[in-house]
């Protein structure tokens, strides 16, 4: 074709020798970069490490892979003390020609995604020895995932944001079906797969809008253009552009209308690894959230504000209302993390600092409690996860009453009940709405915790005010012979005792996790230029 | 000139897309995507953009849809979707209105945009790109500069996908059963 | 007018794409109209790079041609799957969840 004919062309013509161009790379901070490369890294190590080792010691790749995301949280927690300005800090930066943001805002996000991660390996573990699916793959892709979910939480380009996105979504698809023997699994991976891939295209639209109405990508640059020209031209582009975009956030943090994926998907995947969608997913899906709207867009508020206030009610009232109606617990948990999505959503909606913090300490608290509640019921669910109504946890209290009294903190703490991280994570979003002046929404917001705490109360009062089934009676014969005790690998136990134990700490002491995502949320409002 | 090619190749890319939803069967929905990248590589030509019109038919054309026939034939021809049957009641419809939905939205942002932005400066391909290099230069110079860091993430992007696709394309080890026959089995 | 077509032009092959997401219920059918939809973007990008006088949009193109090619690897390894354990890769007949 006439490519190739140019190319031959250009090939034949001795006159122009080809002199070695010097192309002047980017520097690039490799401090800022290290808990990324700590992730991904590592995460492929394993890997061929799992091809290479002939026999490894049982829970090998789950302390690896503990091991691993411990390291890169720790070397993030070192970046906290170098991008706050205490002590003299350099301050929040851009590196790798300013496609990437290091600030108190990505450090915390990073944080929380590798505590999700290190819950998610504790409790697989036990897990995939149980379905007889033990390897490294399933760590590796969810370090992987976690890797991706810090190049969202850290991107200052949209094209970045969106690479990061698909690395974070891809291996969650796959683990998502990952189950080889159960056909929910497959199907909740796939279901799980097309609607992401859509929302991922919807994204990619919205992306090519913004830029045809800024001439740039960058966030920083995206966020100039916009101060300097409130107006420009493409001002309805610019619209349709964040209107697109926030349907692809809206699917990835299963905001109604867009949740549609998530019963099916919660119910379906393995448990460990909805407790990742549920906790470093959506952390890493309001991280980007909140960078591009609340951050780039904050000069056209007044336009996108209403839209997503009306997200945080549908979400809001959508979740709790359709959690009421489930008998599945997996079920339940979807809708209610659909409703919890709608308070973050309310923290996004007031376009503020104090709102972004709110968002921050709740998805810190939240990506804690819900690991430790896919944990119990990782363990409960059995062989196959066969075990998912609410039945299975009738008589729970009686029969193994800690495991009943963590998950009870947990419930609370997703009920948002004083003395639990859950209360203040509540409390912090709907203070952020009543400083905006959003008095209604605060209202709504109330409302939904109120109806979502008749969901939590329900399993609460199935573990410990219902009678085991009388064995003598109805039709429950086969059921009711004593159910044989949940089995709970010791790695399931740290992982629920360590978010028990956190949860109630930051119950008590929740000046501990505000100040930090207090100091978080300022920086990432000063990093753009 | 540059009108008659786009009509053409615009017609061949919209005649391609709608032979995706409309052919029953999926071989001839694919190749009428192959119609559609086609159209759409000659529309990168038309901009100046001949790097880019390679790698569309190269990895497109070539590569994706032939994976896609590949898992079109492994599974079966004759599985074709029936169009008259309506999958769910109201599903076609809602789709529709979807379909215009957006498109009515889009419309009026390019329009009402790109109508401001067109005025601007007319016809700015003809002077767009530099032409002092070739643009599979200036692309390289920008994928190792500015755009770096998005290059070594969607190195991270395809090794993830392999690995994704290894994991999902093992066979369950042969002595374990399979756990739903086991609770069959008990039912 | 030289923008507003290829604009033009990526909106309708963006909705043929969404309405083939949302009507084809054949697992594969609906890859390939995503296709469409990434295709759709590929237009606009490039169009409004070549507006600005830039190969920048070119280069998001390469992205985005690469980002397809992992999602269609990854959506057929799924399908293929599913299909090994049952024989239909009807969207409909997952019928195990309830939607």
């Amino acid at each position: 074709m006439s490519l190739l004919a140019s190319l031959a062309a250009q090939a034949a013509q001795p006159v122009t020798p080809v002199t070695s161009v010097l192309v002047e790379t980017p520097s690039v901070d490799w401090w800022g970069l290290l808990p990324l490369i700590l992730l991904a890294a590592p995460a492929m190590v394993l890997l061929h490490a799992s091809s290479l080792l002939r026999r490894v010691f049982r829970g090998f790749y789950a302390t690896a892979s503990v091991g691993i995301a411990g390291t890169a949280a720790a070397f993030a927690i070192v970046q906290w003390f170098r991008v706050t300005d205490l002590d003299g800090g350099r301050g929040p930066y851009t590196t790798v020609a300013s496609a990437y943001t290091v600030d108190g805002y990505s450090v915390f996000i990073t944080v929380v995604l590798c505590v999700a991660v290190i819950v998610s390996s504790l409790v697989a573990d036990g897990y995939l020895r149980r379905e007889g699916l033990d390897g490294a793959e399933t760590y590796a892709l969810l370090l992987l995932s976690a890797s991706g979910g810090v190049v969202m939480a850290s991107a200052n380009d949209l094209i970045v944001l969106f690479l990061g996105l698909e690395v974070l979504s891809i291996p969650v698809y796959v683990l998502a079906a990952s189950h080889l023997r159960r056909s929910a699994s497959q199907e909740a991976g796939f279901k799980y797969f097309i609607l992401g891939a859509f929302a991922s295209a919807f994204f990619l639209y919205g992306i090519a809008l913004v830029y045809g109405a800024t001439g740039s990508t960058n966030l920083g640059t995206i966020r100039q253009t916009l101060q300097d020209d409130p107006f420009v031209d493409g001002g309805a582009l610019l619209l349709a552009g964040a209107a697109f975009l926030l349907v692809g956030f809206g699917f990835k943090v299963a905001a109604v209308p867009f949740h549609a994926w998530t019963p099916d998907v919660y119910q379906g995947a393995p448990s460990p690894v909805v407790s990742y969608m549920a906790s470093g997913v959506k952390a890493a899906g309001f991280a980007g959230l909140v960078r591009v709207f609340d951050v780039t867009l904050a000069g056209q508020v007044r336009d996108w504000q209403p839209i997503v206030v009306g997200l945080a009610v549908l979400t809001l009232l959508g979740g709790s209302v359709l959690a009421v109606a489930q008998t599945d617990v997996k079920r339940m948990l979807a809708y209610s993390s659909i409703s919890h999505a709608g308070f973050l959503l309310v923290g996004v909606a007031v376009a503020s600092p104090e709102g972004a913090a709110a968002v921050l300490f709740y998805l810190a608290a939240y990506g804690l409690m819900i690991g430790g509640t896919f944990a119990v019921v990782t363990a409960v669910a059995g062989p196959g996860e066969q075990a998912t109504g609410i039945d299975a946890f009738r008589g729970l209290g009686r029969r193994q009453p800690m495991l009943a009294l963590g998950f009870t903190v947990l419930l609370f703490a997703q009920t948002g009940v004083p003395l639990t991280s859950g209360f203040f994570a509540k409390f912090g979003v709907i203070k952020a709405a009543v400083d905006g002046g959003w008095y209604w929404l605060a209202a709504v917001a109330m409302l939904s915790a109120v109806v979502g705490a008749f969901v939590y109360l329900r399993l609460v009062v199935a573990m410990f005010m219902v009678e085991d089934i009388d064995p003598h009676h109805g039709d429950g014969d086969v059921v009711a012979a004593t159910p044989a005790p949940v089995a709970m690998p010791a790695a399931l136990t740290l992982a629920l005792a360590a978010t028990v134990v956190a949860t109630l700490v930051v119950g008590f002491l929740p000046g501990l996790l505000t100040d930090l995502a207090g100091d978080a949320v300022p920086v990432v409002l000063a990093t753009l230029p | 000139m540059e009108f008659v090619v786009f009509l053409i190749a615009g017609a061949i890319v919209v005649g391609g897309a709608i032979g995706v939803l409309a052919f029953a069967n999926p071989v001839h929905a694919a190749l009428s995507l192959v119609a559609t990248l086609f159209g759409v590589a000659v529309l990168f030509v038309a901009q100046n953009a001949q790097f880019l019109a390679a790698v569309q038919v190269i990895v497109y054309a070539g590569a994706i849809v032939v994976l896609f026939l590949f898992v079109i034939m492994l599974l079966g021809v004759d599985r074709s979707d029936d169009l008259r049957v309506e999958p769910i009641v109201g599903q076609r419809p809602l789709a529709l209105l979807a379909g215009v939905g957006v498109l009515a939205a889009s419309l009026v942002a390019v329009l009402s945009a790109g109508g401001s932005t067109a005025t601007r400066t007319v016809r700015s391909t003809a002077v767009a790109i530099p032409t002092e290099e070739p643009d599979v230069t200036s692309l390289g110079r920008l994928l190792f500069t500015d755009h770096v860091l998005a290059l070594e993430i969607t190195a991270i992007l395809l090794t993830v996908a392999v690995v994704g696709a290894v994991v999902l394309a093992r066979r369950p080890g042969r002595d374990e059963p399979s756990v739903e026959a086991d609770v069959e089995a008990e039912a | 007018m030289w923008l507003n077509q290829f604009l033009i032009l990526g909106a309708l092959l963006f909705c043929i794409g969404v309405y083939g997401v949302l009507a084809r219920r054949n697992g594969v059918m609906v890859l390939m109209s995503i296709e469409l939809i990434l295709n759709s973007v590929n237009i606009n990008l490039v169009a409004f790079g070549a507006f600005n006088g830039t190969p920048v949009g070119q280069v998001f193109a390469l992205f985005v041609i690469a980002v397809a090619a992992a999602e269609v690897g990854v959506g057929l390894a799924i399908v293929l799957l599913i299909y090994r354990n049952r024989t239909s890769i009807d969207l409909d007949a997952a019928d195990l969840l309830k939607g």
